[in-house]
């Protein structure tokens, strides 16, 4: 089947009426207090339930986060509950596309696939991928899966796209991997800084914690290559060119050592490495920074005096700077800006990535990851394994080692190392780095499983897709960026065929002759095991229980026992959590991102998010008033450059890098630097501009470098032009009325 | 917009718009409500006396059995909030919505509005909030003065909105030009 063949028959379709249509709204029988599935923000919203379909919802007006605020797709989210592309029943392929079978048939195929794979080519060989869209009950079960159920150490999760890097910074430095302060601290510091992060599109509820800080007084600095909404109300922007993070906050760590903005106190008592900290920006001159930066200089100093001047800061920061190859030195160096001034763990100084992923928080914090076990442990220290192996019931033997993360999954693959792969909660054809490899990677797959609640991109490669439930299908928890351990509600049933996720999982289990470890009467059960697996690692929910969790409106991890309180400051005792007890301080020597524009393609790519859409668009992309506002790609460039190019506004133009092409229209805006380009991502085959970037990884965190890439660009021919008329077309395919 | 359209009296439909300001230089958006005229211009140059204010100042849509879908209400709001729907033959717009204010619910609108730029309660409420700016309700456009029931939040030092001279026939970024159409580049 072609795409088109593929969009025709499952979609994505564009729905724009709720389940029983606009023009008759039955009366709820209730409505549901859950979260919203589209960040990590996790907004209170209740979803009006009739006879087992989402009919509508109410802004959630206690919830103490967002007090009823929501963006478009929280607003909109309820149309994906029943839209006419769910799948409702398992899938096999044939010769030409698929054909509905039997869960029974379905599931003992995948079982004979995984053993034939493993007993042919060892255990390792069959992998499994995963999502931190998941609950906090289905994460944990999903590593428990694959580490006893497919007994592989191949599993890795869709956060290595996303915010690994932080994670890795935050555990470098700090010991712990979760921003330092509920957002609550946000409007009582005096000083915003925002690094890479286009918080007025994907954040948009965050927005009213920095504007409240703004109206009493706060200043807000944003580094951004773009004056996105947020930027054009800053204080100071600085628009660095892609890639620079590091070199810009060394040049602002110089200036604060030189002007003696430092807490000398606290980096000397409560800090390991300031002197040789301080000795590598000796020569990083805001000059210096500024010509690699490609700002003025005085302006790297202006920040930095108000950096280094006020009493109260809370510094945020997210993808702009994390999806790089030195993505954690780029973490690490703006920790460095808050550890030097010594504004952490007390009230408004605060400090925090903002987790991007509905549970981008919690999802990775209990055995997603390929390094990691329950409560955020190490797979490879031995005193974690004991624990985790006590909780399991099996023996260190038993417990696969470390294995390959996300984008080294589908190097093996392409290598032909790894032959099979369960894939749930991922879209990769839309979100891997160079889509290209990573479509040759799985046609290289002698055996692939989706399991998912739309015809994803990815689905269209496996050999059977296994239709799954979306987040109100289910009792369970989430995490939110703030590590506020929510509920999320059980609104409705998975429609006609479809098995909530955890069922799946529990089957595959037991169909693999693992039933005895996978005995959970329902998923508060599994909460409950993941309580005790975390007891005693960095993240702690031992305390926290689903009824806590509602009474008092979420709870704050680390939690380690009944009584407690939740933790929702960290580092009050001025006290990290590494053994010594000290903040970890760590020099990040600038270096070039791993590719950079030269004569043959001039010009700077970055990717990223709008909006209206959410990660790789799966549930986005079939919800009219979001495609109405968001169509398709487009390319953001300055008109500057647009002139040097002599391509106009809307003009169809081809970006090319040495992975591949892509055809968009341009947006010819000033509110860009003029030597770089800005496509957003959230789309697959032809139109995905992660065609073009590159796989290379930050060696620490493994994290790609989604926002730096070289290109060149021309204007597009006329048989490109007509297959992007026709692409864009087929995003806006109305779903058959029923 | 996309909560506009939730609410039960116009469902699927939005009532409110967002404008780009200026989208070849900047991001910025402004949401456009109705502003609630305290002598609306658009039921004044009403010919068929189809929109009605009622006794909470809130100015309607078209009523059914008069609206002669004319457009002179589109042609002369002066913040070009009314918009006559083709194929309903209606003026349509934000009612401040009336079926969730007239229960003791704030507007959709302003309830989800995710950064604050739509707000709903009281003047103590809003001078708490926003300290550094005050909300002003009078506007004058040339010579035509006029007053709202809905506020914008400006500087401590104006009192009035002056509209006094727009500049027409700029031509926008965003705009093809013939020429360009036929000068073989391809564009959607």
């Amino acid at each position: 089947m072609t795409p088109e063949e593929y969009i025709q028959k499952y979609g994505p379709h564009i729905s724009d009426s709720p389940a029983t249509g606009w023009d008759a709204k039955p009366a709820p029988e209730k409505l549901v207090k859950t979260h919203c599935c589209f960040c990590g923000m996790q907004c209170g919203i209740k979803l009006a339930v009739a006879a087992n379909k989402v009919v509508g919802f109410e802004p959630w007006e206690d919830f103490p986060f967002n007090e009823g605020r929501l963006c478009p797709k929280g607003v909109k989210r309820y149309m994906q509950t029943h839209h006419s592309d769910r799948l409702t029943d398992p899938l096999i392929r044939t010769g030409k596309g698929f054909r509905k079978a039997s869960w029974d048939e379905a599931l003992d195929l995948i079982v004979s696939k995984i053993r034939g794979i493993q007993a042919q080519s060892g255990k390792n060989a069959f992998s499994m991928m995963s999502g931190v869209s998941l609950t906090n009950e289905k994460s944990y079960l999903v590593g428990k899966f694959a580490r006893i159920a497919l007994n592989t150490a191949n599993l890795d999760y869709n956060g290595r796209f996303c915010m690994v890097s932080a994670g890795a910074g935050n555990k470098k430095a700090f010991g712990i991997d979760r921003a330092a302060n509920t957002w609550s601290d946000i409007p009582k510091a005096k000083v915003i800084w925002i690094a890479g992060s286009n918080v007025s599109e994907c954040f948009p509820t965050l927005i009213h914690y920095i504007w409240k800080a703004r109206d009493q007084g706060a200043k807000l600095v944003v580094i951004d290559p773009r004056m996105t909404a947020i930027a054009r109300t800053a204080d100071y922007h600085v628009a660095i060119r892609p890639g620079t993070d590091s070199a810009l906050n060394q040049a602002i760590l110089h200036e604060l050592i030189r002007k003696e903005h430092v807490d000398r106190d606290f980096v000397e008592k409560r800090c390991g490495g300031w002197s040789e900290l301080a000795r590598s920006v000796e020569t990083c001159t805001p000059e210096w920074a500024g010509e690699i930066c490609g700002v003025n200089s005085d302006l790297i100093r202006k920040v930095a005096e108000l950096w280094g001047n006020t009493k109260t800061s809370f510094l945020l920061h997210a993808r702009g700077i994390e999806q790089h190859t030195k993505g954690v030195d780029n973490v690490l160096s703006n920790i460095n800006l808050v550890l030097a001034t010594g504004r952490i763990g007390r009230e408004g100084c605060g400090y925090g990535t903002i987790t991007g992923q509905g549970n981008g928080q919690g999802g990775r914090e209990h055995g997603h990851k390929c390094d990691q076990l329950p409560g955020n442990r190490d797979i490879e220290n031995p005193v974690h394994r004991e624990h985790i192996c006590k909780v399991w019931g099996i023996t260190d033997t038993e417990l696969p080692r470390k294995g390959k993360s996300a984008v080294e999954l589908y190097e093996a693959m392409h290598a032909g190392e790894i032959k099979g792969m369960i894939n749930i909660c991922c879209n990769p054809m839309v979100s891997h780095p160079d889509t290209n490899f990573a479509r040759e990677a799985l046609e290289k797959l002698d055996f692939f499983c989706v399991i998912d609640f739309f015809m994803s991109e990815t689905a269209r490669y496996a050999d059977v897709v296994l239709p799954g439930s979306l987040q109100e299908e289910e009792e369970g928890t989430t995490t939110s960026a703030e590590a506020r351990v929510v509920r999320i509600r059980a609104a409705v049933t998975p429609p006609e065929n479809a098995w909530t996720d955890t069922r799946i999982l529990l089957e595959l289990a037991r169909r693999l002759g693992k039933e005895s470890f996978f005995t959970y009467p329902d998923n508060e059960a599994i909460f409950n095991e993941l309580r005790v697996a975390s007891k005693g690692g960095t993240a702690d929910y031992a305390g926290i229980t689903w009824e806590r969790i509602e009474k008092e409106k979420g709870v704050f991890w680390p939690c380690p026992e009944i009584g407690h309180p939740g933790t929702p400051r960290l580092f009050e005792d001025q006290k990290s959590y590494h053994p010594d007890g000290k903040f970890h301080l760590h020099p990040t020597p600038y270096r070039l991102s791993y590719e950079t524009p030269d004569t043959e393609y001039p010009i700077y790519l970055t990717s990223g998010r709008s909006v209206f859409h959410y990660l790789s668009g799966t549930q986005t992309r079939r919800i009219k008033f979001l495609v109405d506002q968001c169509p398709g790609p487009v390319c953001e460039m300055h008109p500057a450059l647009a002139k040097k190019l002599q391509v106009s506004a809307g003009q169809l133009v081809t970006l090319e890098t040495r992975r591949g092409q892509l055809t968009v229209p341009i947006q010819v805006t000033e509110a860009i630097r003029e030597d770089t380009v800005f496509v957003p991502y959230h789309w697959p085959e032809r139109l995905a501009v992660n065609q073009l970037t590159v796989h290379a990884l930050d060696p620490i965190s493994k994290m790609p470098e989604f926002k730096v890439a070289a290109c060149r660009i021309r204007p597009a021919t006329r048989e490109e032009a007509t297959k992007l008329r026709s692409d864009y077309a087929n995003l806006k395919l109305e779903a058959p009325r029923t | 917009m996309a909560a506009c359209a939730e609410c039960d009296t116009h469902r699927g439909t939005p009532m409110i718009q967002v404008e780009q300001v200026d989208p070849a230089r900047s991001p910025q958006t402004v949401p456009m409500v109705c502003m609630h005229c305290k002598n609306p211009t658009c039921a004044n140059s009403c010919p068929a006396d189809a929109i009605k204010k009622d006794e909470n100042g809130i100015v309607h849509s078209s009523l059914k059995p008069r609206c002669i879908a004319c457009r002179n209400c589109e042609l002369s709001c002066p913040f070009g909030v009314p918009i006559v729907k083709d194929d309903i033959q209606l003026m349509q717009k934000c009612d401040m919505c009336f079926d969730r204010t007239s229960v003791g619910k704030k507007p959709m609108c302003a309830t989800v509005c995710p950064t604050g730029a739509l707000f709903y309660g009281t003047h103590e409420e809003i001078q708490q909030l926003r300290p550094n700016s005050k909300p002003v309700n009078r506007w004058r456009f040339g010579k035509q003065k006029v007053e709202t029931r809905v506020y914008v939040m400006v500087p401590h030092d104006v009192d009035e909105m002056v509209v006094d001279s727009p500049e027409f026939g700029q031509t926008g970024a965003g705009s093809i030009l013939d020429s360009e159409r036929d000068s073989g580049r391809e564009f959607l």
